[in-house]
């Protein structure tokens, strides 16, 4: 069993469907930021059989929540200080999710107007469906991985 | 200050207010000649449409205003890579009123966002088409004397046809209408509007053969396959003719049944057709610039 050292200010993604860590890591930005990041990929499980794991340290409101919700809101994500878990952080699917994907229509506006912000609006919160504020466009979560 | 992006802007209150002027328009129409006077209308057109830019023109110059714009992408200056939004700010110190076309999805309502004067999308790629709605709807309105309670079919490109997409989207709010879905399997209706009907427990049902359903329809609306919508040619060239509106098809239809189409057709409704007293589609024309004439003085505040 590999041992991955605990992290003493920041957090850590719990409950990431096995083999998906990568393709968060690189949504939340994290390579961008100057700080310790562990990723754990397959790692056993109870809940799940495998599993990956995020432990990033660093402040976590450097951190868009919204992206992991929209991604997959199941992830449990442990707040860290002083090498302790002092609070879980409820993931909510946000009404709107802006600049962080874009949309693939090839027909939209924001095809050709490179200004424009790529915005999804919530439009099916039961069956987590977004789509393109300006097409209409249905956004598949599932297109990241 | 408002706009017209897509049928779903006006309540079906404001909807009716809205025909009621339009035909009063029709029935009175030298009340409404000067009304305009000292207005400009901006049509933009950045793809061709003679019809619709048209149909806006006459509208404006019947209520006695007058009109400015393009009708190619070629002739403004996006062929220069200026955005909508500049474009429409431009057109705003320049006009009191703007209908655009445009070929990309959304683009009418990124006008509007940027835009001092009240914007109507005249069209935004296979998107939406909400002044042909509204024609659609005037039309049966006046003909049939009511938006409710009827079986509505629609051939052809559903996929793509953007008059389609939008007078479902208008239809749903009426109380007891049912949808035909008429189509070859590559122009199926778009998921998300399934997934719409479903949700508001609206019966539907999608076959490929129009004879099959000609005798239940109250309504039927024809459509173009158009070649724009292609990025393939073969596929254009497959699908272009596979629905012809004729007479034979025409026999097993209602005797009090409506055809519509947004013109213009190619093949898709034999001219044989056109001297059947419940062919409509001509009429539809008329009507839809008596609602573009309605929805002007709506939006100037004029009515």
């Amino acid at each position: 069993m590999l041992n991955v050292g605990k992290i003493e200010e920041g957090f850590v993604l719990d409950h990431i469907p096995a083999g998906k860590s990568l393709a968060i890591y690189h949504h939340l930005q994290l390579d961008k930021l100057d700080c310790t990041v562990a990723i754990i990929k397959n790692a056993r499980s109870n809940k799940m059989g495998k599993k990956d794991l995020l432990k990033v340290e660093c402040d976590i409101n450097l951190i868009d929540m919204d992206v992991i919700a929209v991604i997959d809101h199941n992830i449990t994500v442990n707040v860290i200080k002083n090498g302790e878990i002092v609070s879980k952080k409820e993931l909510i699917l946000p009404k709107e999710i802006k600049n962080i994907f874009k949309c693939k229509n090839p027909r939209c506006i924001t095809s050709i107007e490179q200004e424009l912000p790529h915005i999804f609006v919530l439009s099916d919160g039961k069956k987590e469906v977004y789509r393109c504020k300006y097409c209409e466009e249905k956004f598949d979560t599932r297109s990241f991985f | 200050m408002r706009h017209l992006i897509t049928p779903l802007d006006f309540t079906t209150d404001e909807l009716e207010k809205l025909f009621d002027l339009a035909n009063d328009i029709e029935n009175n129409k030298s009340k409404y000649s000067k009304i305009c006077e000292g207005k400009i209308l901006a049509t933009c057109f950045y793809e061709p449409s003679t019809r619709t830019r048209l149909s806006f023109e006459s509208a404006m110059l019947q209520l006695g205003g007058q009109v400015l714009g393009f009708s190619d992408a070629g002739s403004s200056s996006a062929s220069k890579g200026e955005s909508v939004s500049d474009t429409i700010r431009m057109i705003s110190a320049y006009t009191d009123i703007c209908a655009m076309r445009h070929p990309k999805e959304g683009s009418a309502m990124v006008a509007s966002t940027a835009a001092s004067i009240p914007v109507i999308n005249a069209g935004d790629g296979g998107h939406q088409h909400p002044t042909q709605t509204l024609t659609d709807l005037l039309t049966i309105r006046s003909l049939k004397k009511r938006l409710n309670n009827f079986t509505i079919g629609l051939c052809g490109d559903l996929k793509f046809g953007r008059t389609v997409h939008s007078l479902i989207n208008a239809l749903v709010r009426y109380p007891d209408v049912k949808f035909v879905f008429i189509s070859p399997e590559e122009l199926r209706i778009p998921d998300y509007i399934i997934e719409m009907l479903k949700e508001k427990d609206i019966p539907f049902e999608e076959v490929i053969r129009l004879e099959d359903v000609m005798p239940k329809l109250d309504l039927l609306y024809m459509t173009r396959v158009q070649r724009e919508r292609f990025f393939n040619e073969q596929d254009y060239v497959r699908l272009k003719d596979f629905y012809i509106l004729d007479k034979a098809k025409m026999k097993l239809a209602k005797e009090d049944m409506l055809v519509l189409h947004p013109l213009p057709r190619v093949n898709e409704i034999s001219i044989e057709v056109d001297s059947d007293p419940r062919a409509a589609y001509f009429r539809q024309v008329k009507y839809g610039v008596y609602v573009r004439m309605a929805l002007i003085l709506t939006l100037l505040e004029l009515a």
